[in-house]
Formats: structure tokens, C-alpha cells, sequence
């Protein structure tokens, strides 16, 4: 019966893409606890993390094909979302670090100390408590999607000048984090982390729960974008992406659906980043960099926009490549990535999802025109994406 | 006139784009139950006509009253949707990259709110409505096509489809058989005719054939006004029709 429920939810690839991830939960952490350095099957450690770091990339590229992919909304500061959920995060590991500072102080960050500082700011209390600091992580980058969707989608800003402001959100958040007075660390942000849950972040065998929790999350973030994909809501999603206006005049409020996608979405953005920081140890404010958020685009084009699973490949390709060309030719990565993205945008434009879909369609098609029937049906999520257009 | 036991009220509405007048002094009434056909000439103001009653536009100055009582230029197009009036625009505009039935499933009237999407089943009552409907349009066998392979034609009869799931009091219906073969347009004037039977009905269209299988009242704009207002012949017979559109 779960199985039945699970199956009207998602598709043959989601749940195939939700097994695998299931699997790799189980799979990397035995084998890197369980099997002897010497196996060849054995992952060390500092791979665990890595993969660990490039699936939480991948679980911001799959909130971002959310709003994007299903409903043209093109954010260029989901960056911002993953870095404040990176700093609730961040806040929680500072306060376990108690006295084993530099300057010892039971209750204040170091850097605090250092600034002369005598008393823990307001925002800072409960973050000692792991759950309220997991809750924020959720209610802080939900919150202010919530807020600023809530002006934006309104006052119907969309296509460029909303892609701007989003730009400009993370800019200003990159600005003000960079501020010691801001109480979040300032330039340094936030590291020296010392446990988490009780658990010594460097060990092992943390490393590999931390590994094992961002991939079901990331299974998890599956399941959740295929479901609302594949409700009634998700084909508004799509017809407000293909045709605003069309949708208004059948008696949607399209700002509301475009708020929930787009707070959904931002709580997922921020819950990979609380899964990114203890896996590589700091948050600073250069995680607010528009050229991240630009980025995360850049997955999600060349893993298949629109396809909920094409962007984890994105994602997990292009930083594999980022990984090997910033240590083999650290001057050609921008030029590589560059270079990537123009290739994707005129040659690939469903990404590499996408070709393998227009690959299949093309077989079916064939085969059904053979038979003298009718073009294949083909599931919204496989199509072409039309440009919007406004309808007159 | 007053707007009271009327369906649709406009009186001295006007509007203008950057100091032009697309719409000028309109006054218009269409009683509960009415067919009218609206003719006129290209850029006479037919289409922005609809988008004042729709919500997409706001008038300058000029009443917009539905169903003797909604001021209709204190709601935006979602309200308006919601209140029973239904559009069918110039332009076919069907969701290209869903299918035929999801598109119905999409107009189907029924709760709006994002929650409700979120949980939506569909009920023996709203497969049933479906169902009567792609029998109605005639694509009952392309349900599960994607609207983009549609034909042109085929586009349109979505869209009128689209129209009676939205279930609507009044259909605005803007140029409905343009680019359709002789044969679609006559069983579209048979379509808009059964359509007519249990609502009220507004057509612009310029196929005089067309207007004369509807076989309503007849009004012709001009310069975003009415230049004359009666059956179809007294209306093709007014010398300032002939001369402004017919004469062309
Ligand atoms: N949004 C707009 N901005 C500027 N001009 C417009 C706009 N909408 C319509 N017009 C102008 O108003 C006039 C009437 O247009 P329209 O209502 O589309 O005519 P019709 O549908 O009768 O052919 C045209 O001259 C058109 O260019
Ligand atoms: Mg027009």
C-alpha cells in the first residue's frame, strides 16, 4: 500500500534516482567504516566528505530547478538561502564549542571575545539547543523568501528585473555578513568547529552520518519536488510558466503559488546548506557571493532544467570538473565554465536530461508514427520548455 | 439604462494608451441569456474592449458593472474569472506542454486556493465533466496529446473547451475561427449557438459568414465606440458601416 501511495507521487526515474540515493546513504558509510584501507571498494574519508559536499550542492540545485525549472521563476540569489541555513547551522556548532575556545569563555564565540564584546546578542540564544537551531535553518531562509516573494510576486515583478533583485538580495546579505557589528564573525564567519550532537566532527564515523544524512535529504527533496510536480498544483507551476497571464484569467492567484513554490524551495536551499557547513567545517560570507548563486544556474542548465533529477547530475558533474580543474589548471576553470555554459545554452537546451528525454520521445514518436498514430504523450516534465510568453 | 437586471454594463468607458483612445465613450448592455456578436474593423478596440471587462485593463473614466452589481473595475483577473466570466483570447493560448485533458482538469472549476492543488483527487463528477466535454470539442481521442501537437484549429476548440469547464456565466470569445477551414467554422457557429442555450455569449469575429449562422445582435465598433447596433442586416445596411469596414 506504501508502495502503491509511493508510486502515485513520483515516476519510474524518481524513484529510481530516490533508491540509488537511499543505497549510497548505506553503502559509502559501511564501506568506509566496515572495509580495510586496503580494498579497493573502500571510500576514505576525505572523499565521504567530499561527495558528502558536492550532494548538498546538489540538493540547492534541485529547490532551484523547483521555482525554475517548473515555474520560470530564475533566481539568481538561491545562494542566499543556502548560506543563511549554512549560518544556523553555524551558530549551533560555535555554541558546542563552549569553553574550548582560544579565549575559553563558556558562552561567547571566540571572535566575540576578541571584539570586546560582554554579553551573547539576542539571535544568538537557543542556538545552543540543536533543535531550535534546525528549526531556523528552515524558518530563517523561509521567512525572508516568504517576505520578499510576498513583494515581489505581488507587485508581479518577473522574467529579468526579478532575476535582478534576487542577485541583489544576496549581494546586500554578502555586504552585511562581511560586517563585524553584524555579530556573525564578519570576514572570518564562523569555523574551529568542535562536535556536533556530542559527536566529534572530525571523526570518521561522523563524517559519514553527516554523508549519510545529506543524501537522504536529497532523496527526500525528490520525493517532495515530485510530489508537488506531479499534483494539480504542479501543472499550475507549469502553466503559469508557460503562459502568466492565461492562468489569471482561469481564476488562479498566481502570486500565491508562486510564494509556496518559492518558500519551499528557499527551505530547501537553506537546509542543504546547514548539511554543507559541519561537512567543511566554516561559513563566511563569501557563501553570499552572487557568482554562487550564478553557478548553481549552471548545474541546474547542464543537468536538465525542469527534471528534478537532471540537476543533481549537474551539480555533482560540474564540481567534480571544478574540483579536478582548479588543482590541475587553476587559470582555464572560469574559461571551462564559461565555455560550458554557452555550449549548453545553444546546443543543449534541456541539458543532459533533456537529450536523453528528446532521445527517447524521437524512438516512441518513430515507432508510433509507424503505426500511423498519434505523437507520443509525453509527461510535462520531458518537454520543451516554450519561452514564456505573455498571454494578449 | 440602468445597470440593474443586465448581465454586462458598460456605459462612457473610455481609455487611452500613451494620449491614444482605444476605447471611447463605449457603452454597451447585454441582458442574461444573450448571444452578441461584436464586428469592426482592426484596431477598433474589440480586444481591449475585453480587457477592461476582464480585469487586465482599467478603464479611465466609465462604468463596467456584471451581473447589475459587481463593479468590475475594483477586481483584478482572478477574481474576475472567479465571479463567471470566461475569456477565450485572440491568440490561442492553450499550457503547450500539457496535455489536452490536463489542460480541461486546469479550467475545471472547482477550489482555487494553492492548498487544495496541492491535495487534489479528482472526483467521479469532474472525470465525468472531462469526459463530456472532450466529446463536446470533438478530442476525445487526443486526450493525452500535448496541446503544442494540436492542429490550429484544434487549438481554438481546446480553448472554447477550456471555456465550459471554467462554467461560466458569460464567455468573452475573441475571434474564434480565425485561421479555421469552412468546414470547422460552421461547426464552431453550431458549437458557440449550443453554448448560447444555457449562458450568455460575447463573439467578435470578422467572418461575416460566421456572424450570420450565429444569428444574434449585432454590434460594430468603431474608433473604440459603437457605430451601430441591430440584427445583421440592418446593422450591414448602415451607410457608416459600409464605409468604415464593410466597404474596405
Ligand atoms: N496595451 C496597449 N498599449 C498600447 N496600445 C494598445 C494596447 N492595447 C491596445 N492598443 C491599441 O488600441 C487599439 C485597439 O486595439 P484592439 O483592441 O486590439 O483592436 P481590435 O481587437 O478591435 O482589433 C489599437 O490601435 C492598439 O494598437
Ligand atoms: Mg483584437
Amino acid at each position: 500500500m506504501i508502495t502503491q501511495w509511493f508510486f502515485t507521487h513520483v515516476d519510474r526515474r524518481g524513484g529510481i534516482a530516490i533508491a540509488l540515493l537511499v543505497a549510497i546513504a548505506f553503502l559509502v558509510p559501511l564501506s568506509n567504516l566496515l572495509l580495510p584501507e586496503t580494498s579497493p571498494l573502500h571510500i576514505p574519508t576525505y572523499l565521504v566528505s567530499l561527495i558528502g559536499k558536492y550532494l548538498t550542492y546538489a540538493l540547492l540545485a534541485v529547490a532551484l530547478d523547483l521555482v525554475w525549472g517548473f515555474c520560470g521563476i530564475l533566481s539568481l540569489g538561491h545562494g542566499a538561502f543556502f548560506a543563511l541555513g549554512g549560518y544556523a547551522m553555524g551558530m549551533y556548532l560555535m555554541r558546542q564549542i563552549g569553553p574550548r575556545g582560544v579565549y575559553a569563555d563558556p558562552v561567547l564565540p571566540d571572535f566575540m571575545v576578541f571584539l570586546n564584546w560582554k554579553e551573547l546578542p539576542w539571535f544568538w540564544h537557543g542556538f545552543d539547543n540543536f533543535w531550535f537551531a534546525a528549526l531556523m535553518v528552515v524558518l530563517v531562509p523561509g521567512a525572508l523568501a516568504f517576505g520578499f516573494g510576498w513583494l515581489a510576486f505581488r507587485s508581479r515583478v518577473t522574467g529579468v528585473y526579478l532575476s535582478i533583485i534576487t542577485q541583489a538580495l544576496t549581494y546586500a546579505l554578502l555586504l552585511a555578513f562581511f560586517r563585524n557589528d553584524m555579530g556573525f564573525g564578519g570576514n572570518n564567519g564562523l569555523t574551529d568547529f568542535k562536535d556536533i550532537l556530542g559527536f566529534n566532527i572530525q571523526a570518521g564515523t561522523t563524517r559519514s552520518m553527516l554523508f549519510a544524512a545529506t543524501a537522504l535529504f536529497l532523496a527526500l527533496a525528490v520525493f517532495v519536488s515530485s510530489f508537488i510536480i506531479r499534483s494539480k498544483l504542479g501543472k499550475v507551476l507549469v502553466g503559469v510558466r508557460d503562459a502568466e497571464s492565461r492562468m489569471r484569467f482561469l481564476g488562479y492567484r498566481v502570486d500565491r503559488y508562486k510564494l509556496f513554490v518559492w518558500t519551499i524551495s528557499a527551505m530547501m536551499a537553506g537546509i542543504a546548506g546547514a548539511l554543507y557547513v559541519p561537512q567543511v567545517g566554516i561559513i563566511n560570507p563569501s557563501e553570499f557571493e552572487p557568482a554562487n548563486s550564478i553557478e548553481a544556474v549552471i548545474w541546474v542548465a547542464v543537468g536538465g532544467r525542469g527534471t528534478i533529477i537532471g540537476p543533481i547530475i549537474g551539480a555533482v558533474l560540474v564540481n567534480f570538473g571544478k574540483t579536478y580543474f582548479t588543482a590541475a589548471f587553476p587559470e582555464i576553470w572560469l574559461f571551462a565554465l564559461g565555455a560550458l555554459f554557452i555550449i549548453v545554452t545553444l546546443f543543449l537546451p534541456k541539458g543532459i536530461l533533456g537529450l536523453y528525454g528528446s532521445w527517447r520521445t524521437k524512438l516512441a514518436d518513430r515507432a508510433a508514427r509507424k503505426k500511423d498514430s498519434a505523437p507520443p504523450p509525453v509527461a510535462a516534465e520531458n518537454v520543451h520548455l516554450p519561452e514564456p510568453q505573455a498571454a494578449e | 439604462m440602468k445597470a440593474q437586471d443586465t448581465l454586462l454594463y458598460l456605459d462612457g468607458v473610455s481609455v487611452s494608451f500613451d494620449g491614444f483612445r482605444a476605447i471611447n465613450n463605449l457603452s454597451l448592455v447585454l441582458q442574461a441569456g444573450e448571444m452578441r456578436a461584436i464586428i469592426g474593423p482592426n484596431g477598433a478596440g474589440k480586444t481591449t474592449m475585453m480587457d477592461i471587462i476582464t480585469g487586465k485593463t482599467k478603464p479611465d473614466a466609465g462604468d463596467v458593472y456584471f451581473n447589475g452589481e459587481v463593479d468590475l473595475t475594483r477586481h483584478d483577473e482572478a477574481e474576475i474569472a472567479l465571479l463567471g466570466i470566461g475569456r477565450k483570447f485572440q491568440k490561442p493560448t492553450v499550457f503547450e506542454s500539457h496535455t489536452v485533458e490536463d489542460n480541461l482538469v486546469l479550467a475545471l472549476s472547482g477550489p482555487r486556493s494553492a492548498f487544495s492543488a496541492l491535495f487534489h483527487k479528482q472526483s467521479a463528477n469532474e472525470a465525468e465533466r472531462i469526459e463530456d466535454i472532450l466529446y463536446t470539442i470533438r478530442l476525445n481521442g487526443k486526450r493525452d496529446w500535448l496541446a503544442a501537437n494540436l492542429s490550429h484549429g484544434q487549438k481554438q476548440w481546446l480553448e472554447i473547451g477550456m471555456l465550459l469547464a471554467q462554467d461560466p456565466k458569460l464567455l468573452l470569445v475573441d475571434e474564434p475561427v480565425a485561421g479555421m477551414t469552412d468546414a470547422e467554422t460552421a461547426e464552431t457557429a453550431k458549437l458557440l449557438r449550443e453554448i448560447a442555450k444555457t449562458r450568455s455569449v460575447l463573439v467578435v469575429e470578422h467572418d461575416m459568414h460566421f456572424v450570420r449562422e450565429l444569428d444574434v445582435k449585432v454590434t460594430c465598433l468603431h474608433e473604440g465606440s459603437v457605430l451601430a447596433e441591430g440584427s445583421l442586416d440592418f446593422v450591414s445596411n448602415d451607410q457608416r458601416v459600409i464605409e468604415v469596414y464593410l466597404g474596405r
